[in-house]
């Protein structure tokens, strides 16, 4: 009974502990969307510091601390009418960085599940070879794979152009590996139980394969959409022509811009930014997790 | 044994679809890495793209001699032997606590993963709040008495960037973990219970065991995402960041900006030269726990 007890105890200890954690994990997150809600003066009297040399009639205001402040005195959505309403660029921005990702996480699936399809039936040294090269490929910095990169962009005229970001991506063999990795443990038997049915290849890999790694490719859609969501690098080196850069440069990039100017903007922006990845986790945390998981168990 | 009966049952037809199914991607690879990191590697054999004068490890010995790259070196070297191991140890920490029976679990669990899905610009915004050199950490610690510290930038710079990196990870890392340590036979550790072995014992002697493929893994992620954290830095101190925070990746985009394409095609060719070298390491280490990350 005692040793009960005192293991109740000790698990409720833990509970607190990680609970507390956790909420330092979620705090950022938490934090961008409440100081969305704030009116500039608000903002100017917490956060006035960091904009300090700004010439500026709002330095009136600017105490010498930066406060971190969680609930707003008085919410207010003037922020999101500025975003929204009075700044066309931002949605702009928006459609940008849509345009450039929707495309990349949908035809490096595509390409994937084909692809990772080929790599876990009838294996063979050179197959087994190239696989390895994608590992090392995959494994390779941004900064590496950005030279070469470049060097086809200007060679094919694709410099400045949406092109120059998109094609590589969907070759990118990060989720190769991921789902090769998940197809490879499917059980050869329900093959052969579909091939007695007399299914072909094609078949065996859209009705077997692929409902049977559902979560996996949904989970590295989502590992795909984020990473290309935030991408800063491949615009900055592809994209730098002024006129392209206002014309394609994503919301990702721009964001940065605004933190050092309007904060309160920035918050505002950046929540309406965190949109659709919030949309993603509230449908397919499940998924998520569960295609994590499948990708890293041994084996 | 059953790669082999995989190779056994094919006809000939499919096989070739197999074989074709892969050509798309190849071909992609193809042109869009391999051939031009060929490229990439005729360039820092040269002495520059219009003379194309061979000039053997020329470029090598002027970059492994160029300080700016040196101190790139050493610095993102520095950030992950920190940054890599932390971002196992402390996600299979979490991993193991939360594998008990405590009460909110999926809560938490929603909690870790959250900062996936927050844009890194917004993140840095707020880590510039808390780090700001009269932000909150320094307020903090001016309450209690201690002299604030300029976060960004001093050589606690790396730290904080440590921090964000630790912070951005340990969720995935931790949900890995927590499927493995599931996925640990009962029994085994039911039959060590009953032989009255310790609670240390069981986590090192048969835990451990158990996860070393998983730790492997996540070592591998974690590898690759710690050399994505320029985007952070970049963000949060530009690109001429204080001295400890220099990256191999500002070396790379500094030198992209003057375009001096013998530099910066050594650089590549050195950094992914030590990459291979890592991954052989890492994959043979794997090789040696029996499983591989090529199944």
């Amino acid at each position: 009974m005692t040793f009960r007890k005192r293991t109740r105890i000790f698990n409720i200890m833990i509970a607190v502990f990680v609970g507390l954690s956790a909420i330092m994990f979620i705090l950022p997150t938490v934090l961008t969307i409440a100081n969305s809600f704030m009116t500039s003066n608000e903002i100017s009297a917490n956060y006035g510091a960091m904009i300090g040399n700004m010439t500026d009639s709002k330095k009136v205001f600017i105490s010498e601390n930066v406060n971190l402040k969680f609930i707003p005195d008085k919410a207010t959505l003037s922020q999101y009418k500025n975003v929204l309403f009075k700044n066309p660029e931002y949605l702009f921005k928006f459609w940008n960085s849509i345009i450039l990702t929707v495309p990349i996480t949908v035809f490096q699936l595509a390409v994937a599940i084909l692809t990772s399809y080929g790599f876990s039936r009838y294996n063979n040294k050179f197959k087994n070879l190239i696989f390895f090269a994608y590992i090392i490929l995959m494994l390779m910095p941004y900064q590496v794979t950005l030279v070469p990169n470049y060097l086809v962009a200007k060679n094919f005229n694709l410099l400045d152009t949406r092109w120059s970001i998109i094609l590589p991506g969907i070759f990118s063999p990060f989720s190769v590996f991921l789902l090769t990795k998940v197809m490879r443990r499917i059980p050869i038997s329900y093959v052969e139980a579909a091939k007695l049915d007399g299914a072909n290849e094609w078949q065996i890999m859209t009705q077997i394969y692929l409902p049977m790694c559902k979560s996996a490719v949904i989970s590295v859609g989502m590992l795909v959409f984020i990473d290309y969501w935030n991408m800063v690098e491949q615009p900055m080196i592809l994209i730098t022509d002024p006129d392209a850069v206002s014309a394609l440069h994503p919301l990702s990039v721009f964001l940065s811009q605004i933190n050092s100017g309007d904060i309160g903007l920035a918050f505002a922006v950046g929540t309406v930014y965190m949109i659709p990845t919030i949309l993603m986790f509230l449908y397919g945390e499940d998924y998520l997790v569960e295609g994590i998981t499948a990708g890293g168990i041994k084996g | 044994m059953k790669k082999k009966s995989r190779n056994q049952c094919g006809r000939r037809g499919e096989k070739i679809f197999s074989n074709i199914c892969i050509v798309p991607s190849v071909a992609g690879v193809l042109i869009f890495f391999l051939i031009p990191f060929g490229i990439v590697v005729y360039y820092s054999l040269i002495s520059n793209p219009v003379t194309k004068e061979f000039v053997q490890l020329d470029n090598y010995k002027d970059i492994i001699h160029n300080t700016a790259f040196r101190k790139a070196t050493a610095n993102t070297a520095f950030f992950s032997v920190i940054a890599v191991p932390l971002s196992v140890i402390i996600p299979l920490w979490l991993a193991v606590l939360l594998e008990r029976n405590i009460p909110c679990k999926s809560i938490f669990r929603t909690f870790f993963l959250s900062p996936l899905m927050t844009p890194t610009a917004s993140v840095v915004l707020v880590w510039q709040v808390i780090f700001h050199n009269h932000g909150t950490v320094n307020q903090v610690i001016e309450k209690f008495g201690g002299t604030h510290v300029d976060w960004l930038s001093s050589k606690y710079g790396i730290y904080v960037i440590i921090l964000m990196f630790l912070w951005k990870n340990t969720g995935y890392n931790m949900i890995l973990f927590m499927s493995a340590i599931g996925g640990i036979p009962k029994d085994i550790l039911e039959v060590a219970e009953l032989e009255g072995a310790s609670k240390a014992y069981q986590f090192f002697h048969i835990k451990l065991r158990y996860l070393s493929p998983t730790i492997l893994f996540v070592l591998i992620l974690s590898l690759i995402s710690s050399f994505k954290i320029f985007r952070e830095i970049y963000l949060l101190v530009g690109n001429y960041p204080i001295d400890r925070l220099y990256m191999l990746q500002h070396f790379m985009n500094n030198t992209f900006e003057k375009l001096n394409y013998q530099k910066l095609s050594t650089a590549a060719v050195l950094f992914s030269l030590v990459m291979i070298v890592i991954i052989a390491i890492l994959l043979t280490a794997e090789h040696f726990f029996g499983k591989d990350v090529e199944n």
